[in-house]
């Protein structure tokens, strides 16, 4: 059972980079490509005199911020006013001001927080034209900051400011990689048993006499975009958990591909348009290392249980007729290895759905989720942001080896000088600062910790991970923290600073980029291509982020690890 | 301004195609490739609807296989899933698990002489992802042989041929794990007696 449930993580490590290469090399040609299609031109003029004019990261950044704003005021309208409209067939009243403001802020941020309750809170109207509309435009934005960013590096001639037009990107990001891989994904949901249906909830008589509600939905065509758009809020309240989210083996692998595929993917469609192939790969291998030792550490973690699990007699052995562990809140159709893989891949990149509980995970188990976000959303992180953040870490490294050896650091021929390093160290640094400062708010104040829902030190933990999870713009949740005006409205703080403040600093350090002049590779430029840039990098992901959680990892995890 | 009006249209056009075309091409194609799943895979007998076979339902009779135990409010709500959200050294938890284990060993000892808290498998005594978990562990529907059949006065070998028919079996033989799927035993079962 062990040894199947490690040979299912090596298959799926093996499928993953089988189809993240011939994405990548697709996405290369998409956000490289000079000509418009004909709908992209019809597009851009619907949209007005100069829409399709080249911008600098000035003007990128603010088409970007004007759209995200409009999108906040038209999400949080919508979900207000979701009862006096159609497509709600089971009659839900509009949602709670607290709620429609974080849900907004969630769902514009590609973050999806779930403070609300999915099936129970938000119509089908909300569901489709609300959030999935936003799930694939928050990804798009996201991959179209990067695009922008690699076009800035990629630069050779310097002097030109320009780094493409965000309308564009967003338009291609949409039409060429995310609703066509959406459709797919969607037929195979489909044909697994995920239901698609306008139709309103069915109440059934059981077996034994009782009435039971089954709620439904047009849910297939919300979680193919929810799992490919590293988005992740659920149609349902426990997510992916739920089997009309995830009802088989292969619904469940197919929506963990979906997890990584484009955070992967964009790593080798940077090697291309950077024109620095080995470079990426180094990149590919630092994140592929990260997921693997991550869920190196959550399996066995998980398959070992809990004291409690172990103090109670029950069986926990894994055998022919179980899959044994620690199955709280785990279905049994996927038992521990798929739970701790999926928990792994979801915060590695900025996705967030879960296919079983967090909040019972074993302290150790827990933990890998939290560091993961925590290490910035770069390994892979989100789609487009992932790689934006890691930009910030890579030249931190650069900058650290450029010191070590004496010369003015470089990287892909580019100089790297003072404005780009406090660029960098802004992108890096400001989320994990946030999340310590919000979270200090949170269980310092009587209002904050009303949100907590376990005892002791996993109390901290949940409330220490709803930060590092909205901050970080992942999603999941140890999903006992509840939503109070408080949570909600700190969370939404968290939601829109955490996003915009390295995603505009990503932008400013792509014009910085592409303003200057590459310079020829000479002996004694740092090669950033090979196996010591590799550890280089792992060490500064770790440094950086790493050390300023480990204080609060001490009072959360390792507390509760070390007393039972 | 400019920007304003761009944005408003962009979204506008996004809303349209993304939020509305797309989930309703989806939802066509569903109704007619896959009617069944499409609509939540119900199970009807006698012409009515009597569950899901993608949602466990709740079952308190010895004649019957049991679910794994679910922490939605109340139990088994297809409308309201959920987490139990009991962490790891919760006390609550180990309560749980105490008070579950009990009960199984008080329902299934008479037809299972000797059985000890060991031999319960891990996934009946605590609660499942979403708490419509439809599938139960082969070991623990073993576990629950004996009883059914007793009451039911089936021959043991009966019940564990339904078990078999209602395995799922890994995805492709490889992805996930195996479980028995609980409502569609009870209901073959259910036929099994009638004929």
């Amino acid at each position: 059972m062990i040894a199947q449930g490690a040979a299912q993580i090596v298959v799926y490590g093996v499928v993953l980079l089988a189809l993240s290469y011939p994405l990548g090399l697709w996405m290369a040609r998409v956000y490289g490509r000079q000509r418009a299609d004909p709908l992209e031109r019809a597009f851009l003029r619907l949209l007005g005199r100069d829409a399709a004019a080249d911008q600098d990261w000035k003007r990128y950044a603010s088409s970007l911020l004007c759209f995200e704003l409009v999108c906040s005021m038209f999400l949080y309208g919508l979900l207000r006013l979701q009862g006096h409209l159609f497509l709600n067939p089971d009659g839900l009243p509009a949602v709670p001001w607290q709620i429609a403001l974080n849900t907004t802020a969630s769902f514009v941020t590609n973050t999806n927080w779930q403070f609300y309750g999915g099936e129970t809170t938000m119509s089908y109207l909300s569901q489709m034209a609300g959030l999935a509309v936003q799930n694939f435009v928050s990804a798009g934005v996201g991959m179209a900051v990067l695009a922008a960013v690699v076009r800035g590096v990629a630069r050779r001639a310097g002097g030109t400011v320009a780094l493409g037009n965000f309308w564009r990107d967003l338009y291609r990001s949409v039409a060429y990689i995310l609703l066509p891989l959406s459709l797919v994904l969607a037929v195979i949901l489909l044909s697994q048993g995920v239901p698609q249906t306008f139709r309103g909830r069915v109440t059934a008589t059981t077996l034994e006499g009782r009435s039971q509600q089954i709620a439904r939905g047009p849910v297939a065509s919300q979680v193919a975009i929810k799992q490919l758009g590293t988005n992740g809020g659920g149609f349902y309240n426990a997510n992916s958990a739920v089997p009309f989210e995830n009802p088989t083996g292969l619904s469940n692998v197919c929506e963990m591909l979906a997890l990584l595929l484009i955070p992967f993917a964009q790593i080798v469609m940077f090697g291309r348009l950077a024109n620095a192939r080995r470079h990426a790969w180094v990149i590919y291998a630092v994140c592929v290392t990260i997921v693997a030792v991550g869920v190196g550490i959550a399996y066995p973690a998980e398959q070992h249980g809990s004291s409690v699990l172990r103090h109670s007699g029950v069986n926990l052995a894994a055998g022919s007729g179980q899959s044994g562990g620690n199955m709280t809140d785990k279905e049994v159709r996927f038992g521990i290895a798929d739970t701790a893989l999926w928990a792994t891949a979801t915060t590695d990149v900025s996705n967030g759905a879960v296919n079983g509980g967090l909040d019972a995970f074993t302290p150790l188990g827990g933990a890998v989720p939290l560091v993961n976000m925590f290490l910035g959303e770069v390994e892979p992180g989100g789609v487009g942001s992932g790689l934006y953040g890691m930009i910030f870490l890579i030249l931190i490294a650069v900058f650290v080896a450029g010191l070590m050896v004496g010369r003015t650091p470089e990287w892909l021929g580019k100089k790297v000088e003072a404005r780009e390093m406090k660029l960098a160290a802004l992108g890096a640094l400001f989320v994990p600062t946030l999340v310590l400062v919000l979270t200090a708010a949170a269980v310092a104040s009587p209002a904050g910790r009303a949100s907590i829902f376990n005892p002791g030190a996993h109390g901290f933990t949940e409330a220490l991970y709803a930060y590092t999870s909205q901050a970080n713009n992942n999603g999941s949740a140890f999903a006992g923290y509840g939503a109070t005006t408080f949570s909600a409205t700190l969370g939404t703080v968290a939601l829109y600073l955490g996003r915009f403040v390295p995603l505009l600093a990503a932008l400013a350090l792509g014009g910085s980029l592409a303003a200057k002049k590459t310079v020829p590779v000479s002996a004694g430029t740092f090669r950033t291509d090979g196996a010591t840039f590799g550890v280089l990098l792992l060490g500064v992901i770790v440094l950086t982020a790493g050390l300023l959680i480990l204080p609060a990892l001490t009072l959360g995890p390792i507390a509760e690890g070390l007393r039972g | 301004m400019r920007a304003l009006v761009a944005s408003a249209a962009c979204l506008a056009l996004c809303t349209v195609v993304l939020g509305l075309a797309y989930p309703a091409l989806v939802t066509g194609f569903a109704q007619i490739a896959f009617p069944h799943q499409a609509n939540g895979s119900l199970l009807v007998r006698d012409g009515s609807v009597v569950g899901s076979s993608l949602a466990a339902q709740a079952f308190a009779s010895p004649r019957y296989f049991h679910p794994r135990p679910s922490a939605t409010q109340p139990a088994y709500d297809a409308a309201a899933t959920a987490f139990s959200n009991l962490g790891p050294t919760n006390p609550a938890l180990a309560r749980l698990i105490a008070r579950n284990a009990q009960a199984i060993l008080r329902l299934e000892r008479p037809y299972n002489p000797g059985l000890t808290i060991h031999d319960i498998p891990v996934d009946a005594v605590v609660p499942s992802g979403s708490g419509i978990d439809p599938d139960i562990s082969p070991a623990y529907a073993e576990l629950q042989a004996r009883r059914v059949a007793a009451v039911r006065h089936l021959p043991l070998a009966t019940v564990e041929r339904l078990i078999a028919k209602s395995t799922v079996g890994r995805s492709l033989g490889f992805f996930g794990e195996p479980g028995v799927n609980v409502l569609e035993l009870n209901l073959a079962l259910d036929a099994e007696h009638h004929g």
